[in-house]
């Protein structure tokens, strides 16, 4: 008896070991392209040619004065561009999570006619990615005379139907129409409840929508790519794409401290938020 | 009552302010534009002079991006081939390796170590910008990259081998990158999958002496459908928009071609292409991916509806033999 339970442990054990092998295996898989980055910006260029090297050099420094060198002909330098980046992204989020919260609201604590249709059509517009209406988005904005500024980049973040979804998800499961029942009798207006009560309520909501709308726009280059033409008001990924072209092509090492700078910034923002990041992206997958 | 009645009518307006930014802004910025870009596309736009002019055109702009006119090409089919090669060979193995490292995540009974670490470190390729991630490949995998001369050191690459001017070799690495992003995300999502499944079924299938494989089979796999039909249709409606990595991967610099031989190229580059030269055209594009799209949603509604209701009449069809029974 005590036999057959330990040959039993003792393959519980090879299983587990196998597994964790496997899992590790995958894990390194994730990150080495993030290491052989690090080590090839510490490189110089004959070095990086040579082949792969887990081992760091000590050119980081050069690469990166090269970078700043090479960058000073350019009518957009890395600094730049992050902070192009943020002042879109920023306001951008704040937009997408305050007014989605507000429409969900709208739709979850209110009675009105056509409460159940508005609903329906956020579901329904959910999956339409905004690139198919491009055409005549870029059209209409030449037409406004908004080709080349940030507006077109921020202001349509009002209407992220995706996270109208979870806030409501959300506040179905814990917003209780009684609390805004007692903060009436006690005489708050409703937007004031909105912005004083529920808002600090949903923080746990707000704050991984915020997240992954942050994320998502600091990354994006297709419509930024259509709307932007001076040089000066160029994006993050759109500097990354100046970073592929012929000027850089050759020194290698600038490239990947170029690189390695672009994604130090959400490198960051994702270790020190990665516990709500993981579980918001799990409640995606339930709810959704 | 009657009077509580009354006072939630008098607070619906609200409901209509609250709504309404959201609305004028959907209406204004997408819903607009997308009607326009489905008027474009009958629209034909030529320079003469230095001044734009506009024609009706019918469904010409169709035919053209199909190739049915005479000295137009068909890039249209030959494009939303490589689009859905390219993801297609990203989510078998996506899907593959997330059913796994879900399932084993999960196991209660070989419980793996780290696993907190294990998803953070998982879903961490799917936070950075794709354009960096896609040139930073490109300079891997490059003739002159160190993962290409590494691998012809090592003898697994012949001497003169270049990823960049072989179809497989460009098609191959996006998948690839596209896997190493989205792998990690799948993985989670399934992992929310798996622990929704009742406890109590497995335990049920513990005391029966399920092996794992045949609780894999028979209860995860069936109960996990919905979530993976889910992740297939959100990927497949992200792949066809697919733009960032092959646009920055493997392209000249004279303009948006994915090389080799154009096989790189997908429908969004050549949205890309056409947007400032060819609104027509370009609109007409759009629409064909619009209506992809929709037919890709739709069939997700209707497995899942399906599914839903097959599973309604049948459980009725059993009340009522057992009904019959009694």
């Amino acid at each position: 008896m005590s036999k057959a339970k330990d040959s039993y442990s003792k393959s519980l054990l090879h299983q587990r070991i196998f597994r964790m092998v496997i899992c590790i295996f995958f894990c390194l898989i994730a990150l080495l392209p993030f290491v052989l980055l690090v080590m090839n910006a510490t490189r110089d260029s004959e070095s990086i040619k040579a082949g792969v090297s887990l081992i760091p050099s000590t050119h980081l420094i050069e690469n990166w004065k090269n970078l700043m060198i090479k960058q000073n002909g350019m009518q957009i330098t890395l600094q730049k561009a992050i902070l192009n980046s943020a002042t879109i992204t920023i306001p951008g989020t704040f937009l997408a999570v305050y007014f989605s919260a507000l429409t969900a609201y709208g739709i979850h604590v209110y009675d009105f006619k056509f409460k159940k249709f508005a609903w329906a059509f956020i579901m329904a517009v959910m999956m339409v990615p905004s690139q198919i209406s491009i055409i005549g988005f870029y059209r209409f904005m030449l037409d406004l005379k908004l080709i080349d500024t940030y507006i077109p980049l921020i202001i349509p973040t009002i209407a992220a139907p995706t996270v109208v979804f979870f806030m409501k998800q959300y506040m179905e499961s814990t917003l209780s129409l009684e609390m805004i029942e007692a903060a009436r009798i006690d005489g708050s207006k409703e937007w004031h409840t909105f912005n004083r009560i529920i808002l600090p309520i949903m923080k746990p909501a707000v704050a991984t929508q915020a997240i992954f709308q942050f994320i998502a726009q600091w990354n994006n280059l297709f419509t930024p790519t259509i709307l932007l033409t001076t040089d000066s008001k160029k994006t993050l990924p759109m500097f990354v794409q100046l970073l592929s072209s012929n000027q850089f092509r050759t020194d290698y090492g600038v490239v990947y401290v170029g690189l390695f700078v672009t994604i130090i910034p959400l490198v960051v923002v994702y270790l020190v938020l990665s516990k709500y990041i993981v579980a918001g992206v799990a409640l995606g997958g339930v709810k959704g | 009552m009657n009077k509580k009645k009354k006072k939630k009518i008098s607070y619906g307006r609200y409901g209509y302010f609250f709504i309404a930014p959201f609305f004028i802004t959907y209406l204004v910025f997408q819903l607009w534009p997308l009607i326009n870009t489905f008027y474009y596309s009958t629209l034909t736009y030529y320079k003469r002079n230095g001044r734009e002019f506009v024609d009706f055109a019918g469904i010409k702009n169709f035919l053209n991006i199909l190739g049915m006119t005479a000295g137009e090409r068909g890039y249209v089919l030959s494009y939303l081939k490589n689009t859905l090669i390219m993801w297609g060979f990203n989510f078998v193995p996506q899907i593959l390796v997330s059913l796994l490292l879900a399932v084993w995540l999960t196991d209660e009974k070989v419980k793996v170590k780290g696993t907190g670490a294990m998803k953070v470190i998982v879903y961490l390729p799917s936070v950075i910008t794709a354009a960096s991630v896609s040139v930073l490949f490109k300079s891997l995998f490059s003739q002159y990259g160190p993962i290409t001369q590494t691998l012809k050191d090592w003898g697994i690459l012949s001497s003169n081998f270049d990823f960049m001017s072989s179809v497989a070799g460009s098609r191959g690495l996006i998948s690839g990158i596209l896997w190493w992003m989205w792998f990690g995300n799948t993985t989670l999502l399934l992992i929310s999958g798996v622990l929704g499944i009742d406890p109590g079924l497995f335990e049920a299938a513990d005391i029966d002496g399920a092996t794992g494989w045949k609780k894999f089979r028979y209860i995860t796999l069936p109960l996990l459908k919905p979530i993976m039909l889910y992740t297939l249709v959100t990927s497949a409606i992200g792949g066809l928009q697919m733009y960032d990595i092959p646009a920055l991967f493997n392209v000249p610099e004279t303009g948006l071609v994915g090389l080799p031989d154009d096989k790189t190229t997908t429908m969004a580059m050549y949205i890309m292409r056409l947007y400032n030269s060819d609104v027509g055209k370009a609109a007409a594009v759009s629409v064909v991916l619009f209506v992809i799209t929709l037919i890709v949603s739709l069939i997700l509604f209707a497995t899942m509806g399906d599914s839903e209701d097959r599973r309604m009449k049948r459980e009725q069809r059993q009340r009522r033999k057992a009904g019959g029974r009694l």
